[in-house]
């Protein structure tokens, strides 16, 4: 088996290409699309859009979520706001200029064509978010207010308060709950998918399981739609729900889907600090503090006083003095990684060491405990109900947290994989943000790949094949269903002694160390040599109670942990494989003099997307060059 | 800390269910209450037992996925508060806590702490949205609305669909619960075509799905983990009046039979 990495990208000049694209692409008509059935997989942003708007469109639409309503996947906890390129601020802002900062923020490691559809498309997704009724934050004129964010320099980010994700979900799943309630969507809640079924060499059908009942079953379609979200969870705590995996893009992969730059995992910088071995996950604080809260920790190593014991002169304010210009707003990546330098140095506070501080002294005493208190009041309720402290008192205890996965399936610009019949949508594919992604930039990606582009990209794919003709009868949806029942039956049979959480936590741990914010050549190699060892141990020594036939947590969580560790091996691979630093991939080898990250352009200006081989055998790469027509690549620096 | 739990157990819908007794050790007052869960778990696990079923995901208050009745209150002791947000320093060494499900017609059990919450769906279903394609839309801005109205949209809109305001009610009504959702987009002017059609559908389907009826007990408020007010119920009621005084439209008009 190969892959084609045909990228399909229009001809023309870049403002140019989508809009001639549509132009040109086959459409499916009216009375023809419910002969249709597309598999939507995923009820977030991307998943929910997109399966509202191709059932309106008309097509017959199964759509999976693994949680009890569509409206709880994990989009729901987005907090910021999302881009749009709208300049109401009469700022200069531009279509351009979203653009030049996505593919800058992603330190050119993007395809320039789709980042500059995304923010084309942007402003069209506050139309149609407002329309639905999503209430956004408003000016006392009754006009749409902005923030900035993510250290750009406009204001061009919509909220809604701290909860964007939650009420651009609940629009999206308003118009989702329509379709259901029409019968163009067919809603399938607890149900997981295990397996994407390939005929012909066409995506042709999932197998999933119930997960209430255990029963494992197919569904066959023309076209099948992974909106599955990212797999940050991979490093067992980060800022994603519980449920979030990498179960559905992997299986893809098994089944010939290419995989893009996997080892890309954006790093957040302002998290609330794991408090022991019990904790389940992390908590992100918003991004924005950062704009009136000065990061600090003691000069003195290991210092263990109160904060307030210690003087002024003796406390570093180590991303003001290392970067005068941007100070406590450089990037995420450059934020998070030199946390991670100053407790490595032993510099950290908290009962962890791992852990820096978020002040507000200054600004409340500048500005006012009002001021502040309006603006970040609801965050440190937030803080106080988790940890106990008042960060108006003691200073907020932060540390960086896995956050967002810029690699994922690797798709074309109509977002379909390698698999024919195969597309990918929002955090699940690899598309739009390079090696880092900007604030406020995910929600509008899934939002216009749901909405705006796969319901059209489609269409060309579909038309050019036959309705129907393949059913679950056929015997590649027996032989998977059969595969799958006798995985779960081993993972079932195992009777060994420990839980799946604790195999998780090492695996989070390993990866935590060696594929994290730092890399470095024998950290990945030793990751490389110890994750077969976790996995072979997981396989022999993992204690299930409960069978198969009935709600078994255990059992779902083994089945996602049992493919994150084989996914981990492809992540550091990539990462080993990458010898350049760029983004969120810091490689320690590849650095300048003053300890900033080292792009090659010269080697490395290409995606790598890796071909799955079979079981034990070394994944091959393929790369898709990148070529920058509309904006040459430039240093990122925040030094100067 | 060391605790003793009353766990509700239920294999499944058909079981009858009991409370099971455990004690635990090794709590920290800085664990959250569901992380408290885990560590049951861990123990159970290793004791050869099948751990407690309980939902969760977010773990950030936001997902609605999390439903504890704890000591007799959906959610536990702290206001404005979910389950998952909780965390086990609002409890003493050497306490006993009563772990239930929802419990309420409407939301049948599924397995110990987990409950079927679909009927909040079908409620949505009913009538929870405006009518609208995805494609070119307006720009925004020509339609000004006052910020003191999208604010108190999004007080409604805030609801996080946990359904602890059924668990609370001694009639399980789901009333807070739809009229949030119908005050959301009643109060929009993107809302409005659709206005009172949409109070009529949505509270016919909370009627079908075996909620009770509201008596202004107010317990719904008290446990909402978003603190949504109880005047969106009467906010609800007046739409509603005046939907069944209207004389009915057809959408369609009359040329229907064309
Ligand atoms: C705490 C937090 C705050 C954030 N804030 C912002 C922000 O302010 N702005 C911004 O732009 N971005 C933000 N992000 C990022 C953004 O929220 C996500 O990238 C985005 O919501 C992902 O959406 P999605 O539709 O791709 O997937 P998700 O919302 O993750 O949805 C995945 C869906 O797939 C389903 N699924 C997954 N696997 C399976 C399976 N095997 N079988 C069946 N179903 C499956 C799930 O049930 C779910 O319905 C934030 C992220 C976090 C964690």
């Amino acid at each position: 088996m190969t892959i084609e990495l045909q990228a399909s990208i229009p001809h023309g000049r870049i403002e140019e290409k989508w809009v001639t694209h549509l132009d040109h692409i086959r459409l499916v008509g009216p009375r023809n699309r419910p002969k249709y059935t597309i598999i939507v997989v995923g009820t977030g942003l991307a998943g929910a859009a997109a399966a509202a708007s191709m059932g309106a469109m008309g097509y017959k639409i199964e759509c999976f979520c693994f949680q009890d309503s569509p409206r709880r996947a994990h989009s729901i906890a987005a907090q910021g706001g999302i881009n749009a390129a709208k300049d109401y601020r009469n700022e200069g802002d531009s279509v351009f200029r979203l653009f030049y900062d996505t593919q800058k923020g992603g330190d050119y490691r993007s395809r320039e064509a789709n980042v500059y559809r995304l923010a084309e498309l942007s402003m069209g997704i506050i139309d149609q978010a407002v329309a639905q009724g999503v209430p956004f934050a408003r000016e006392y004129g009754g006009l749409l207010a902005n923030r900035s964010f993510g250290g750009v320099l406009v204001e061009r980010t919509f909220y809604c308060r701290g909860e964007t994700g939650q009420q651009l979900l609940l629009g999206a799943n308003s118009a989702l709950a329509r379709e259901i309630h029409d019968g163009r969507v067919r809603m399938h809640t607890r149900t997981e998918l295990l397996d994407i079924v390939v005929v012909h060499g066409r995506a042709r059908g999932i197998v999933v399981r119930n997960l209430v009942t255990g029963e494992i079953s197919s569904f066959a379609g023309d076209a099948v739609v992974l909106a599955t979200g990212g797999y940050s969870n991979v490093y067992y705590l980060s800022t994603n729900a519980k449920g979030c995996n990498v179960t559905a893009t992997w299986r893809a992969h098994k089944k010939g889907a290419g995989f893009a730059n996997p080892c890309f995992c954006q790093i957040h910088p302002t998290c609330i600090p794991a408090a022991g071995e019990h904790q389940a996950k992390l908590t992100l604080m918003s991004e924005s503090l950062r704009n009136d809260g000065r990061i600090w920790v003691p000069r003195t190593k290991r210092d263990t006083r109160r904060a307030a014991e210690i003087p002024q002169d003796q406390r570093y304010y180590y991303l003001e003095e290392r970067y005068p210009r941007f100070g406590n707003l450089v990037p995420r990546d450059v934020a998070s990684r030199n946390a991670k330098d100053v407790c490595d140095e032993g510099f950290g506070v908290g009962p962890s060491g791992l852990g820096v501080y978020l002040d507000f002294r200054d600004a409340i005493g500048d500005r006012g405990a009002d001021v502040i208190e309006s603006r970040y009041g609801n965050l440190f309720e937030m803080y106080e109900r988790i940890t106990g402290e008042n960060p108006r008192q003691t200073p907020m205890l932060i540390y960086p947290a896995p956050h967002y996965t810029m690699g994922g399936l690797w798709v074309d610009y109509n977002l379909m994989t390698s698999l024919p019949g195969l597309f990918a949508i929002g955090e699940a594919n690899f598309s739009d943000h390079g090696a880092n992604r900007l604030g406020a930039s995910s929600l509008m990606q899934c939002l216009a790949d749901g909405y705006f582009i796969i319901p059209l990209t489609i269409g060309d794919y579909i038309s050019r094949h036959p309705n129907g003709e393949i059913g679950t009868e056929h015997p590649e949806f027996k032989e998977a269903e059969q595969t799958l029942r006798e995985r779960t039956a081993r993972l079932l049979s195992i009777h060994g002694t420990r839980s799946v959480e604790s195999f998780h936590r090492d695996l989070g741990k390993l990866m935590t160390d060696h594929c994290g914010i730092s890399r470095n050549e024998a950290g990945l190699q030793e990751a490389l040599k110890n994750i077969p060892e976790i996995r072979e141990a997981f396989w022999n020594d993992l204690a299930i109670n409960g069978g198969s036939a009935e709600l078994n947590q255990s059992l779902e969580h083994a089945g996602r942990v049992a493919d994150f560790l084989e996914f981990a091996e492809l992540m550091c691979i990539d990462a080993l494989t990458r010898e350049e630093s760029c983004g969120c991939h810091f490689r320690q080898e590849y650095q300048t003099r003053d300890g900033e990250a080292l792009r090659n352009d010269e080697e490395f200006a290409h995606v790598a997307v890796w071909e799955y081989t079979g079981e034990g055998r070394t994944p091959v790469l393929y790369k898709e060059p990148l070529h920058f027509e509309a904006l040459p690549p430039a240093r990122r620096d925040y030094k100067k | 800390m060391k605790l003793t739990l009353q766990v509700w157990r239920q294999r499944n819908a058909d079981d009858a269910g009991r409370m099971a007794r455990y004690r635990i050790d090794g709590v920290r007052p800085d664990m959250s209450f569901l992380e408290m869960m885990d560590l049951l778990n861990e123990q159970l696990n290793q004791r050869g037992e099948d751990p407690v079923a309980f939902d969760s995901d977010c773990r950030e208050g936001v997902c609605g996925t999390c439903s504890m009745v704890i000591n007799g209150r959906p959610h536990g002791p702290s206001r404005g508060t979910a389950t998952c947000q909780l965390y086990m320093r609002h409890f003493s060494d050497g306490a006993r806590i009563t772990i239930e499900p929802w419990r309420a017609k409407a939301f049948p059990v599924i397995r110990d702490l987990v409950v079927d919450r679909s009927a909040f769906d079908r409620i949505m279903q009913a009538g929870g949205y405006v009518t609208v394609h995805s494609g070119p839309k307006p720009d925004p801005n020509a339609l000004p609305v006052e910020p003191e109205v999208a604010e108190l949209a999004l007080d409604a809109a805030t609801c996080i669909g946990c359904g602890a305001c059924v668990a609370a009610c001694p009639n399980g009504a789901a009333m807070l619960y739809t009229a949030a959702k119908v005050s959301h987009l009643g109060l929009l002017p993107q809302g409005q075509p659709e206005r009172y059609q949409r109070v009529q559908s949505m509270v016919a389907q909370m009627e079908t799905e075996g909620f009770g009826a509201c008596r202004n007990y107010a317990e719904c408020e008290a446990a909402c983990p978003k603190k949504i007010s109880i005047s969106f119920i009467s906010r609800m009621n007046r739409d509603f009046l005046r939907a069944t005084l209207a004389e009915p439209v057809n959408p369609r008009g009359t040329m229907d039979s064309q």
